[in-house]
């Protein structure tokens, strides 16, 4: 079954081939597109979601790296939901007609469920069941999944997820927003306790996160202090600690809540090499495994969308039919 | 014509929340409020304050990566946008987010600035800036509306 998975929920658009004997043949993110040869001109940063004009070169792009015909589809996946309404507008309506056009079916994937079935598209694939932390700059929640469409949210953010947090913590300590991966980096040349930040929740008895008043906190500290480089890499430091402090402390506890014994970590965070650290070291002494997907599978992607949609319809894909909406808000825990 | 903006001192994050609540009694279908301050200066908490004062028990969350989260309240769409991570103001043109600034829809708007000369002015802007330990509101009403908004807020501050 040759599946053409499309995400296209926020920022990136992404597309993919997977094929359910041969596994994942191509996927593609939009940066990795020359989109200057494609329309002949710079693409405004304006068009920075815009869908529209990536969709159809990328698609084009992983069929000519798996070296497939576009007939060759059983069927086109595209993410439903959660996410920008005009943005998921965009690859349901390509999904849908490209399918039509072929007569295959279209479906609808749950972005989150793309993200958490994603480890098992690595070379060590977890078994179910499972804890997920899903951690990037637009989610931070557990789950619990018994299997394919049986999810369980466990807790979640109560206002800001941990990716934005270090988005924001990167535009306090002046660096480009989003400066994620840029705070980790910082982090690294930090010293360790030469400031103390706090562990929003970490003792709150439950599996919920907040981390908005952690991004406060950086903020008052980077106005108490001197702005030279040194302090502001402490202050990353400091800062990287506390998050990664939180995200252990919660898998564990959910871990011992639901008697599992195997995590798996999905999104963007998690491909903070301290956080892996830090989960590693923690799972190791408490006797649990923890999966990643591959790296370049951490962030959002097509490969995901597809991977998903292959696991979903594994018995037999259905009827294609005319019809879409999309799902702007839509709980995980509702997919199955 | 706008009058000088008031200013009100915000002690701790419970006054924050306790002045989006005071907003929330101007919650009517057509309104915009516009909201300005630094990451960290509690725009999203004044949120939390307005929508719990309507009913909502739900999480409220940040709409930055999202841009808008939308809140369906009894009577009321309630829009909460972001415009933090706009990299250029056309973004509010290509983002077809006009279209939810209708007679129906009570829209909130946080980082406003990115979308600057593209937006038509709100009823009100409430701008919170840091002074520590705690914040200051300052109001800037642009119509009748936006008067009448901020006159009933700070009326009801001052009862509780």
């Amino acid at each position: 079954m040759l599946i053409l998975g499309v995400e296209s929920s926020c920022d990136e658009t992404g597309l993919a081939l997977y094929d359910s004997d041969a596994g994942l043949l191509a996927h593609a993110l939009h940066s990795q597109v020359a989109m200057h040869q494609e329309y002949g001109g710079v693409v405004p940063e304006l068009a920075s979601r815009d869908h529209i004009r990536r969709v159809i070169p990328l698609a084009r792009e992983v069929l000519a790296q798996a070296g497939r015909e576009l007939n060759a589809l059983d069927a086109v996946a595209f993410t439903e939901g959660p996410g920008l309404a005009g943005a998921l507008l965009v690859g349901a309506a390509f999904a849908k007609s490209l399918a039509f056009a072929l007569g295959v079916p279209a479906v609808g994937i749950h972005h989150l469920e793309g993200h958490l079935l994603s480890p098992l598209l690595s070379k060590r694939p977890p078994a179910f069941p499972f804890v997920a932390l899903l951690v990037s700059g637009g989610h931070t929640q557990l789950m619990r999944v018994t299997g394919v469409g049986n999810y369980e949210l466990l807790g979640e953010t109560q206002d800001d997820a941990a990716g934005e947090a270090f988005d924001k913590t990167a535009k306090l300590l002046g660096l480009d927003y989003p400066g994620g991966p840029a705070v980790s980096k910082l982090a690294e040349s930090g010293r360790p306790g030469r400031f103390k930040l706090p562990r929003p929740m970490i003792g709150s008895n439950d599996l919920e996160f907040s981390f908005s008043g952690l991004k406060t906190a950086v903020m008052l500290l980077a106005r108490s202090q001197p702005g030279d480089a040194a302090t502001h890499a402490d202050i990353a430091r400091a800062f990287q600690d506390a998050v990664v402090d939180v995200l252990v402390a919660k898998c564990m506890s959910a871990l011992q809540r639901t008697s599992l014994e195997r995590l798996v970590v999905a999104g963007g965070v998690g491909a903070n090499r301290q956080l892996r650290a830090g989960l590693d070291a923690a799972a190791a002494r408490q006797g649990f495994e923890v999966f990643y997907p591959e790296l370049e599978l951490c962030t959002d992607n097509g490969a995901m969308i597809a991977f998903a949609a292959a696991l979903r319809w594994k018995g037999g894909l259905p009827k294609p039919d005319t019809t879409f909406s999309v799902r702007p808000r839509w709980e995980l825990s509702l997919a199955g | 014509m706008t009058q000088p903006a008031p200013r009100l001192p915000l002690a701790s994050e419970a006054a924050t929340l306790a002045l989006g609540a005071a907003l929330a009694k101007g919650a009517l279908p057509g309104r915009v409020l516009f909201l300005s301050g630094d990451l960290g200066a509690g725009k999203t908490t004044l949120v939390r304050g307005f929508l719990r004062a309507l009913g909502w028990t739900g999480r409220v969350k940040s709409p930055t990566y999202a841009l808008v989260e939308l809140y369906a309240l009894s009577g009321l769409n309630l829009y909460h946008f972001d415009f933090y991570r706009f990299k250029d103001r056309e973004e509010w043109v290509s983002s077809g987010f006009r279209e939810h600034f209708n007679p129906e829809s009570l829209c909130i708007v946080e980082w406003p600035e990115m979308a600057e000369g593209l937006l038509s002015p709100p009823d009100l802007h409430v701008t919170l800036e840091i002074s520590e330990p705690g914040r200051r509101a300052s109001f800037l009403a642009h119509s009748h509306a936006g008067r009448e908004w901020r006159s009933a807020a700070l009326a009801s501050l001052l009862r509780s």
